[in-house]
């Protein structure tokens, strides 16, 4: 049960080519051709990629996000979230690898059945990068105009985080 | 808007580092952000491509239309300008299958595709609600099985890694209807 995860990836590669084998279609020029227009699309999303990923960076090296983050979390208290997860919570919507890197660190710090790291785990597996993927996606189609997106992806990390609160405390 | 946010992240990030000192550091994180993100581009195209080409074949041999057909009333609900398109479909359909399974490798580039796609059908910079909804969709990520967060808690110790599985699982879900609820009602009352 505990690997189940691990046996995604297998499997589905196990059952594409065996169902391409069985009726027999093509193998590997569509994997030739799949790959090149993959390959295009990372040229494509790498202007995107290259500002994105430099901009906050150069955020978080500035200290903004430090700044952010202690702005944030007297008012965390008072709505009794733990204010180690404050970073974490600010952190999630901006940078995928940032969050990984902070959530292994607070696995690390604290005992990884204690509550904190539990709530960190799940805001993580339950959200995504809300900031790179959505300029990402537009920014590949070159569309400057998103009009509600961000507030409404911006309501459901919100409502990930005090979910993930809620949950870990009923359940555990 | 996309405008605002980069530039914002700059302008803030300059006068910030100002502030505290942090020029020089501020200095070398141009650089090595940048750097950093084509290291990042450069380990993306073996999975990108590998993934897309496999795709490719589940393409080929059918597979994606059975699912698509399978996920299509689903879809439509959820996509209304959608409907006629079996391209754009297929592309949200394994979008969403791939993500669902925690393949997020798997899913960007059908993700990407079906955004071209329902670019081409447009012709304005202005984001239609399909394409809003669709990167919502994304952006919340309900995945079956969170493999990466696993991962990081079986290598330090966690008795059962996957215990925290119906938590993931409820937070994702109500994470992802509230947005496309939000995104539902703010297409009736944002005006731009």
């Amino acid at each position: 049960m505990n690997n189940i995860g691990a046996y995604a990836v297998p499997c589905v590669i196990f059952i594409i080519v065996f169902c391409a084998l069985v009726r027999k279609k093509p193998i590997f020029s569509p994997l030739c051709k799949g790959a090149e227009d993959g390959l295009v699309t990372v040229y494509k999303i790498a202007p995107t990629l290259i500002g994105l990923i430099t901009a906050i960076e150069m955020f978080k090296v500035s200290g903004a996000m430090d700044i952010l983050t202690s702005f944030f979390a007297p008012a965390a208290e008072l709505i009794g979230l733990k204010k180690e997860l404050v970073p974490l919570m600010l952190l999630r919507p901006v940078s995928g690898g940032g969050s990984t890197a902070l959530l292994e660190r607070m696995l690390n710090m604290y005992d990884s059945e204690s509550d904190i790291c539990r709530i960190a785990c799940v805001m993580c597996a339950a959200s995504e990068t809300t900031f790179y993927t959505t300029t990402l996606y537009f920014g590949s189609v070159k569309i400057k105009k998103l009009r509600y997106t961000l507030a409404a992806a911006l309501i459901g990390d919100v409502v990930a985080v005090a979910i993930s609160n809620i949950t870990v405390y009923f359940l555990f | 808007m996309l405008d605002y946010i980069w530039s914002g992240l700059m302008l803030i990030s300059v006068i910030t580092a100002v502030i505290t000192g942090r020029a020089e550091l501020l200095t070398q994180a141009v650089f090595e952000g940048s750097t950093a993100a084509v290291t990042l581009l450069i380990s993306l195209c073996g999975g990108m491509a590998l993934w897309s080409g496999i795709m490719e074949i589940a393409r080929v041999c059918g597979i994606t239309k059975a699912i698509s057909k399978v996920l299509r009333p689903v879809i439509i609900r959820i996509f209304p300008d959608v409907a006629d398109d079996s391209g754009i479909c297929e592309a949200i359909c394994m979008n969403i299958s791939a993500n669902m399974l925690g393949l997020g490798n798997a899913a960007t580039p059908f993700g990407l595709k079906a955004m071209k796609l329902m670019a081409n059908k447009q012709n304005s910079e202005i984001a239609s609600s399909s394409m809003i909804r669709f990167v919502i969709i994304n952006t919340a990520s309900v995945q079956l099985i969170p493999t990466t967060v696993a991962q990081l808690r079986m290598e330090h110790g966690a008795n059962n890694p996957m215990d925290i599985l119906p938590a993931v699982w409820i937070t994702s879900v109500a994470s992802l209807v509230c947005a496309l609820l939000a995104a539902v009602i703010f297409e009736r009352v944002w005006r731009r």
